[in-house]
């Protein structure tokens, strides 16, 4: 066993449209693709996880927003070399277009549960009307379904209405809360401490451990607010 | 079945995890000391991955309903079966009616109770773990109480001698796999992630520097207290993967360890990631113990898994041979 070859260095810098790759512990690897926060960049990471999904020394893969992480079964022999592999697949797919379903989620704007709506307003000189006018004309995409059972990370968010993450999260937000946390916008799943802004409320349920499939949102699905009731 | 008599909050059945799910956000779980929990399964045979109680407040005290085959590992808690003094890491038959009691151990923080044929709750999603934050799985999706009941399937029956029958814990017996410090604090080997070198000198001090767990720790995991780290300049990333043993700075500058039970993802700066191998000490560290990080390479993380494997394997081979050799003797 030679001990130079698995010395690779811990990250490859993403240049010339390629991925960065970085290390998370000794078997997981971080591939963060290159450019802006786009649909683009995310069916690129979608075609790398349909690739690496057929391989038997992969465990487990969790796609992110623009990035996956890959995780081996087993530490890498020839780390250096796998992460080559990375990159060579990385070139050779092209991206995938998931074609999801459509989701309505009717959602009541303002109100008691809208804690953060003021905030955003202040953020970005709107009134709360636009603000929230501005949220339910938008189509989103699915990027990626993580962090709590069946929480969707929804791109598309107008720029006009971003709002950055609260540095000192809050500490009892509803399940069921709709979100906007910096360029992406969410549904609360669960109740608890959560670091993004709320400006309404759902009854949909994304998440149950018992249905098959547990989850409501898919990658690549579409979804749409549907503004059954505004209380400003 | 076996009665729960006594319990302290957050005690959890738990398997080796959910795995697999965490695409759709959903916790893997699992017990914190997974190599404890597989020794107590292989002791009274089952398969590794069966469900065992991971008990983590103590007095812990339980009544078999009938005659089970059952072994304790994970923290030394002097545990006694009806008065009579079990040693750690134990495989032994309980008698219907006696009852088994654990207390709070002077060391490590979390003691495992494998029952032949395994806990018999319902497969969730591939796994009998409890998720906590999801409500599900386990006993009902939540920490057992007392006077809960819980079945047990059908297992071997293989029994162990009368006196029962122990392993050599893994701290024991690869006592040069594992470094501390002179002062006895749990050295952990890391390697750096993707934004170490974003934090610049200060990434230096997070090596060098002693940390204390902080009593904001638990199975989703732990914060630790020491001088703040920061950035050289602010980044803002993109929700990324998460898997326990990443160790992220989040804007307080204190770093927080990821465990078990974490967020399947996030989007604070990492600064590193512990080795595989030394997960399941780090699941045995206790509130308020002092640890501190040392740089590692995947040919070191390769050789304590290896080593680790090897050590589970050996297990696996020879136990059921130790285990009759042992009958055959008391029996003469």
């Amino acid at each position: 066993m030679s001990n130079t070859s698995l010395k690779a260095p811990h990250v490859t810098p993403a240049h010339m449209g390629l991925p960065k790759i970085s290390m998370i512990g000794n078997r997981s690897y971080l591939v963060e693709a290159p450019g802006e926060l786009d649909l683009p960049a995310q069916r690129r990471i979608w075609a790398l996880e349909r690739t690496l999904k057929a391989r038997p020394d992969v465990h487990e893969l969790i796609p992110g927003m623009t990035n996956l992480l890959v995780i081996l079964q087993r530490t890498a022999e020839d780390s250096g070399r796998f992460q080559d592999e990375l990159l060579e697949i990385w070139q050779q797919t092209a991206e995938l277009d998931l074609l999801g379903k459509t989701i309505e989620v009717p959602t009541t704007y303002g109100g008691e549960h809208a804690i953060d709506l003021a905030a955003i307003c202040d953020y970005s000189g709107l009134t709360d009307k636009e603000v929230v006018r501005l949220h339910w004309e938008r189509t989103y995409t699915v990027f990626s379904v993580g962090s709590a059972p069946g929480f969707g990370y929804l791109g598309g968010l107008d720029p006009r209405i971003f709002m950055p993450r609260k540095k000192v999260p809050s500490l009892r937000m509803l399940k069921g809360m709709v979100t906007i946390g910096g360029m992406q916008s969410g549904i609360s799943v669960l109740t608890g401490p959560n670091g993004w802004n709320s400006i309404g409320f759902t009854e949909l349920t994304v998440f149950d451990a018992t249905a098959e499939p547990p989850t409501l949102l898919a990658p690549g699905d579409r979804v749409r607010f549907i503004p059954e009731r505004v209380e400003l | 079945m076996i009665h729960v008599l006594g319990c302290g909050p957050l005690n959890t059945i738990q398997d080796l995890g959910r795995a697999g799910y965490r695409n759709i956000g959903v916790t893997a779980t699992g017990a914190m000391d997974p190599i404890a929990l597989k020794v107590g399964n292989l002791l009274v045979g089952n398969d590794e991955d069966a469900a065992g109680i991971e008990i983590q407040t103590f007095p812990f005290r339980i009544e078999f309903e009938q005659a089970q085959v059952f072994a304790l590992t994970g923290a030394d808690c002097a545990a006694r079966l009806d008065g009579q003094d079990l040693p750690p890491w134990w495989c032994i038959r309980a008698e219907p009616g006696q009852v088994l009691e654990l207390s709070t151990p002077m060391k490590s923080a979390r003691a495992y109770l494998c029952l032949q044929g395994g806990i018999d709750v319902p497969l969730v999603m591939g796994s009998r773990s409890t998720s906590l934050r999801g409500s599900f799985g386990g006993h009902e999706g939540r920490p057992l109480a007392v006077g809960d009941i819980l079945p047990v399937m059908a297992g071997t029956t293989i029994s162990p001698p009368v006196n029962g029958f122990g392993i050599v814990p893994p701290a024991q017996a690869m006592p040069n796999l594992f470094p501390v410090s002179d002062t006895g604090d749990l050295i952990l080997r890391a390697i750096p992630a993707g934004e170490h070198d974003l934090f610049g000198d200060d990434s230096e001090r997070f090596w060098s520097q002693t940390w204390k767990i902080t009593s904001q720790s638990d199975r989703t995991g732990y914060r630790l207290s020491g001088a703040p780290l920061q950035l050289s300049a602010p980044v803002e990333l993109r929700s990324y993967g998460i898997i326990p043993g990443i160790v992220q700075v989040p804007p307080g500058g204190e770093p927080i360890i990821q465990m078990s039970d974490a967020n399947t993802a996030g989007g604070y700066p990492k600064m590193a990631g512990v080795i595989d191998g030394d997960l399941w000490r780090l699941g045995q560290a206790r509130i308020g113990s002092k640890i501190s990080f040392r740089q590692s390479s995947l040919t070191e993380a390769l050789a304590v898994e290896r080593a680790i494997d090897a050590y589970i394997d050996d297990i696996r081979r020879t136990l059921p041979l130790v285990a009759n050799a042992l009958v055959a003797m008391t029996k003469r």
